[in-house]
């Protein structure tokens, strides 16, 4: 085991990738410089885990800002032997390539009646939190998770960075990965061997019998922390993280809701058809008659992210927002009003 | 241009009787309800499809658009598949699941025919930059009209493949109007002299409608991909005959009929037998190619007609690389 960042696994996954397999390639902007910092091992271009250094400019390209025509060669290449990690920086710039993800990407394995693989991995980081306005701040992941023929991770964890990256590597689906900027320095002990997590697998953060939180991305630590901070006062909280959103671990779900008989769904992206309604909807469906209180979604509103911080804070799911929402589905008195963000 | 054995000239001719016959007869079949949804004829066009597959290699990539019979004819691919596919048989090229607006077929190289203009010329790129990483060899190509020559996604490409000196062709199919609207009314000056903006040379083929004339240019463009020397491109002014779709009724109010009646003149078929009659091919031989290509296109609806429709336990099928992620 060795401490790893968030940022760290996702680059110490990808050069394991690129070490075990020659067709692995890593294009995208500013990946030759390691900007974004997933293509090197430390902090200057001469250091010996640069990518660059290591890999050499056929398997580390730099592209040209031109999004669309980069996820369209990047599924061109991978329907004809290469294994591309395309690395599109912000999550916002996915809709520069909307069309390619949508009619290509995802379509043409079932469209050409099998004939072709899609083994690419798409990584973007979702900059919200960190001020940087309406433009750079989206979480678009329920966007895609409405595109039938995608994969989506969200990893939470360091850990589950470094092992769902390698399992996407080694897909022969399009995977895209949503990142978030917020958990980039989140550090824990991670085992530096390699090491896959499969897709569709969810993890329990916690174990609880009263309330079940099913949270994603960085809602996953505030949930624990909400879940810490209610079991003093004596309930009993479990976090279930989806890590992959499709295929969704509906039975880790389900099972876990069948259990506590309440639900709470916690995650940053926007309310109207988010990944909170779908595991609503699932278990209302599936198991309405176990649920002892109303299912709760704690989300951002619908609305663009504003800029100032006073503001922006008030957006995502936060400890206290969760905390709120456990609250009210084990029918506890609120503690102060319930923020409008819930 | 290039001498040429007798062989390739012959198969030159047949492929672009194959591509006649079969999208003639898919009209037929669109009209009859035999064919559902509607298809895109290449009639008229041949030349500049046959004369662009028939440079490439066997093993050579492609993509293609919405009017896409006749790419993966001209590169080869076996007809009955590929008419199966236009009726929704289980035995089409795409196992039903394309249809004549996404027909392909991975063993020939053909990666795909796509519905949104524009779309697949990165596709195509993308498997230029896969020779390139895997230094295989292999060149491809991507088939686009003058409407799709609009798109921003075709700039993009051809901006990657510069840079990147990919083993990449763009093949223009300029037959003057994307739907309705004539090339002239929507694009600014020469589609082939865009190139010069991404340093790579830019060739416009004024006689579309003769195969040797497309052949040669494409050949030139392969090689030089082949070479290394990064892509080309490749402009070629053709016509089609028929309705933008099949069943289409927009008249010839945007069309004038005489200027179909010049291009009819020049058919690309009719031009390409008096040339093959020049050099010794006799009467009976080019009947006899005629007759083959009816009779490859009569066995390709045969084998459809037998073919059973998907069954809806496969609906699901190839959605992903596994089963189980299909909800
Ligand atoms: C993105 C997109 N816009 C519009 C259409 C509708 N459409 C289908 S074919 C076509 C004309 C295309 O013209 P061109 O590229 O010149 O090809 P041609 O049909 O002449 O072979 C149009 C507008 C479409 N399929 N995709
Ligand atoms: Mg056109």
């Amino acid at each position: 085991m060795t401490v790893m960042s968030y940022l760290g696994a996702i680059g110490a996954a990808q050069r394991e990738a690129m070490d075990a397999d020659e067709r692995v390639i890593i294009i995208g902007e500013d990946v030759e410089a390691n900007v974004y910092g997933t293509t090197g091992g430390g902090k200057s271009r001469s250091d010996k885990g640069d990518f660059l250094q290591r890999y050499g400019r056929n398997r580390i390209r730099n592209t040209p800002i031109s999004e669309e025509g980069i996820v369209g060669a990047a599924a061109g290449a991978a329907m004809t032997g290469l294994r591309p990690i395309v690395d599109l920086s912000y999550s916002s710039f996915l809709y520069m390539a909307m069309d390619q993800f949508v009619n290509q990407v995802a379509k043409n394995r079932y469209m050409f009646g099998g004939q072709a693989s899609m083994p690419v991995v798409f990584r973007s980081a979702m900059f919200y939190g960190l001020n940087t306005g309406a433009h750079h701040s989206d979480r678009p992941y329920p966007m895609f998770m409405n595109v039938p023929g995608l994969k989506i991770i969200a990893p939470a964890t360091p850990a589950d960075a470094k092992g769902l990256l390698r399992s996407a590597v080694d897909s022969d689906d399009p995977i895209l990965s949503f990142e978030a900027c917020l958990l980039w320095s989140t550090k824990e002990d991670v085992d530096e061997n390699e090491f896959w997590i499969p897709l569709g697998v969810a993890r329990t953060a916690r174990v609880g019998t009263d309330v079940t939180v099913v949270a994603i991305s960085s809602s996953v630590p505030e949930a624990v922390a909400a879940a810490e901070e209610l079991a003093k006062e004596g309930v009993s909280v479990e976090v279930i993280d989806p890590r992959t959103l499709v295929p969704l671990d509906r039975g880790a779900i389900l099972r876990s809701v069948a259990k506590t008989g309440r639900l709470v769904v916690a995650e940053p992206a926007h309310r109207t058809c988010g990944a909170a309604a779908e595991i609503s909807a699932l278990v209302a469906e599936e198991i309405f008659d176990s649920l002892k209180a109303p299912i709760i979604r704690v989300t951002a509103p619908d609305m663009q992210i504003p800029f100032s911080p006073s503001l922006e804070k008030q957006m995502y799911p936060t400890k206290a927002t969760i905390a709120a929402a456990i609250r009210r589905v084990v029918d506890l008195p609120a503690l102060q009003p319930v923020a409008a963000a819930v | 241009m290039a001498e040429l054995a007798r062989d390739t000239l012959r198969e030159m001719q047949l492929r672009m009787l194959r591509i006649r016959a079969f999208d003639e007869r898919a009209s037929k079949m669109v009209k009859r309800g035999h064919i559902p949804g509607t298809v895109h004829t290449s009639i008229g066009q041949e030349a500049q499809v046959v004369g662009a597959t028939m440079a490439l290699g066997s093993g050579d990539y492609m993509s293609g658009n919405h009017r896409s019979h006749g790419h993966p004819i001209g590169k080869g691919s076996p007809l009955g598949p590929l008419m199966a596919e236009l009726v929704g048989k289980a035995t089409g090229v795409c196992k039903g699941k394309g249809g004549s607006l996404h027909l392909a077929d991975f063993a020939v190289g053909s990666l795909g025919e796509s519905g949104i203009v524009g779309s697949s010329i990165p596709i195509a790129n993308g498997a230029a930059l896969s020779s390139k990483v895997l230094n295989n060899g292999k060149v491809a190509l991507a088939f686009f009209g003058d409407g799709a020559a609009n798109q921003g996604v075709l700039y993009e490409s051809m901006n990657m493949a510069g840079v990147w000196e990919l083993p990449m062709i763009f093949l223009c199919e300029n037959n003057q109007y994307a739907l309705s609207t004539p090339a002239h009314t929507v694009t600014s000056g020469i589609i082939s002299e865009r190139a010069a903006g991404f340093g790579m040379p830019g060739i416009r083929v004024e006689e579309g409608q003769d195969v040797l004339a497309v052949y040669d240019a494409v050949s030139a463009a392969v090689a030089r991909a082949r070479a290394g020397d990064g892509p080309t491109l490749v402009e070629v002014m053709t016509y089609r005959y028929n309705e933008h779709s099949e069943g289409l009724r927009l008249g010839t109010d945007y069309r004038n009929a005489d200027e179909r009646e010049a291009w009819l003149k020049k058919d690309p078929i009719m031009l390409f037998r008096h040339y093959l009659a020049s050099q010794g091919f006799s009467d009976d031989e080019l009947d006899g190619l005629q007759a083959t290509a009816l009779a490859e296109v009569d066995a390709a609806v045969a084998f459809s007609d037998a073919s059973p429709y998907p069954d809806l336990s496969v609906a699901f099928d190839d959605l992903y690389s596994d089963k189980e992620s299909a909800a």
